[in-house]
């Protein structure tokens, strides 16, 4: 029971909730990102979402050191997301890295299928694709004034020009469109192993069935042309 | 002329200087992966000669290759600001230094991990070995663009020898794509092979700097994820900050001029530049731009990753509609070095895919700006008609 009176939650069962702070406990890096926690707030003053956000990195790190199941599932759900990443939270004099916390508590709520996760995700699905599809994410033709309109005027120049101004660029490797470089298809071959072979795929199903179903038809037709069957990919980390 | 603010990196009080003594806090990386490869777990990839040493924030000397580079890219400079890694390999070819470019290269799938959680950590180090081999096998040894890749590689790095477990499974996919378990000896980011030249592109400076006032941001990935690979240097900052990027603005004779955030992130937030902009732009503006237009009032902010590019240059255009003291031209330590050794700011840096104006600040530099432009704009006239397939290095320095 949580010691908040306006704790959120609380219809979903604690065992659930105890289920995922277990699994971030476990998690391997864990002993590398919480130490304990002097309440100095350090973290919160280089923290950037602590400024733009209800965030804060001290949070997570008293959380996890207190266990308090039903805070982290609050936490879990409604601020996890808001995160920058930029590990400006490691000046921590303890040296814990709440940044880190936050990254195993994602992990956690993506392999739950969490709806928070799946929502915090729903616009991204299209990068997801990019990145396990090709090999890189961040694609010139992903630069259209529709999607970035406050980047100005010349986003609409850059989309206007795409692909003469790509071929008008010297090294031979950035002449695409699609991709931010040329990758080649025996990469991409194995990196579709990869994916296979670690399981990575079923965390996609769990948060968007639709780029799961694309992503395995892709794949498949490559690894077929290539005399592979993607059957043959078992994921090896549940042997 | 207002003078410009002075220079922030000589000690102002030497008697506090802080000189470290004792055993550095963390083990030592290397030490661990020769250990590893004793045991036969792995092979660990030597730095090739030429080398450079440079310090790092514990004390320890790290090992730059001059050359011998593979190239490991990053999405974002490639995509959309691809002036950053041209100017990379422009530099290269400058110096007549051997690099490969390869296409057997993967992204780190980093924004997998840092920004939506969709991998886990036998997928990210075996993306990460992938590449190592692939430049083991290409006999290349990785450079890494990306100020992510460069942390997260890092963080791996510590995975992989901490985690026998996970060391197993890296083994057993690599052994299925019939490739080596391979892991470099040290993590490289481009910017320090910059850094480890700067002299020598000092040497080569065809433009005088002197005029040009440049505040510094440092990339979070590059100085906090895994702090102790970041160069450190006594003579800047006192070794109290990351001596990158500050180093080449000074070897270039350009005022390196101190602002209060430069701890700062930039805002990008990866999932945030995408689907959260409002966060990005705002941090970026409020935190950073503004902080260094009022206290120091740069011709220029040179940064060393793709995101902090990216974020500090595109949010500044919206925010104007608000009235806010914006209008710093950003651009990469690579680009700042080539210009001042006479690269073409479009053809080489290609400035156009920037947000912020640069001609005042080519202007200054001494760059004729318009003519560049037709330059730039009749190779393109010509790609356009079919004349040319595309722009070569020889156009490009034409």
């Amino acid at each position: 029971m949580s010691i908040y009176k306006d704790a959120k939650y609380m219809d979903v069962p604690y065992e659930e909730k105890l289920k995922l702070f277990q699994e971030v406990k476990d998690d391997m890096r864990y002993g590398q990102n919480l130490y304990g926690c002097y309440e100095c707030g350090i973290c919160v003053a280089a923290c950037p979402s602590a400024r733009f956000y209800d965030f804060s990195p001290r949070v997570f790190a008293q959380i996890m050191a207190r266990e308090d199941v039903d805070t982290f599932y609050e936490l879990l759900n409604d601020n996890v997301w808001d995160c920058s990443q930029c590990y400006s939270c490691t000046c921590c004099p303890r040296q814990n890295s709440p940044g880190g916390i936050v990254l195993m508590m994602r992990d956690a709520a993506v392999r739950a299928g969490l709806q928070s996760a799946k929502d915090a995700l729903r616009a991204y699905s299209r990068i997801i694709y990019k990145i396990m599809s090709t090999g890189t994410q961040v694609t010139p033709d992903m630069l259209q004034p529709d999607f970035f309109p406050d980047w100005g005027t010349d986003v609409k120049e850059v989309a206007e020009n795409l692909d003469v101004w790509r071929r008008a660029i010297p090294p031979e490797t950035l002449h695409t469109t699609e991709l931010a470089w040329d990758v080649s298809e025996k990469t991409r071959l194995e990196l579709y192993m990869i994916w296979k072979l670690t399981g990575n795929l079923e965390l996609i199903e769990n948060l968007d069935e639709g780029i799961f179903m694309i992503l395995e038809e892709v794949m498949e037709e490559m690894l077929d042309e290539h005399g592979y069957d993607i059957d043959d990919f078992e994921n090896i980390l549940e042997e | 002329m207002e003078q410009a603010p002075a220079v922030h990196t000589k000690s102002k009080t030497p008697m506090r200087e802080f000189v470290r003594k004792g055993k550095p806090p963390t083990e030592d990386y290397r030490e661990k992966l020769f250990e590893l490869e004793a045991k036969g777990e792995l092979e660990v990839h030597r730095v090739p000669d030429p080398i450079m040493e440079v310090g790092t924030k514990y004390g320890r000397t790290k090992k730059i290759p001059l050359e011998h580079t593979w190239h490991h890219k990053s999405c974002g400079q490639c995509g959309h600001i691809p002036g950053y890694s041209t100017s990379i390999f422009w530099l290269h070819r400058q110096f007549g230094l051997d690099y490969y470019d390869p296409k057997d290269q993967s992204s780190c799938t980093g924004w997998n991990y840092y920004a939506s959680s969709t991998s886990n950590a036998a997928a990210q180090a075996a993306v990460a070995a992938r590449n190592f081999a692939q430049a083991k096998l290409d006999g290349y040894y990785p450079l890494i663009h990306c100020g992510t890749s460069f942390g997260h590689y890092k963080e791996t790095r510590e995975e992989i020898i901490h985690h026998p477990e996970l060391r197993d499974q890296v083994r057993r996919i690599m052994d299925r794509l019939k490739m080596p378990f391979v892991f470099p000896e040290e993590i490289v980011h481009y910017s320090e092979w910059v850094h480890a030249m700067r002299h020598r592109i000092a040497e080569r400076q065809v433009l005088n700097f002197s005029d040009i006032t440049v505040t510094v941001h440092p990339a979070c990935h590059y100085h906090k994820l895994v702090v102790e690979d970041a160069i450190y240097d006594r003579e800047l900052y006192d070794g109290q900050r990351t001596a990158i990027v500050t180093g080449l603005v000074e070897a270039l004779g350009a005022k390196a001029a101190d602002y209060s955030t430069w701890h700062d992130c930039c805002g990008f937030g990866f999932r945030h530049i995408l689907v959260s902009r409002d966060f990005s732009r705002s941090f970026a503006t409020i935190r950073k731009i503004e902080r260094m237009k009022e206290e120091a009032d740069p011709d220029v902010t040179i940064t060393h990753d793709t995101g902090c590019v990216t974020t500090l240059d595109k949010s500044q255009f919206a925010v104007q509609a608000h009235g806010r003291n914006v209008g710093i031209p950003v651009m990469a330590d690579s680009q700042f070095a080539a210009l001042s050794m006479g690269a073409h700011p479009y053809n080489v840096c290609q400035l156009h895919w920037h947000g912020v104006d640069s001609k005042p600040l080519l202007e200054k530099m001494g760059i004729d700006h318009a003519k560049a432009w037709r330059e730039f704009e009749a190779i393109a006239e010509r790609i356009e008609s079919g004349e040319l397939d595309f722009m070569t290095w020889e156009d490009a320095d034409a």
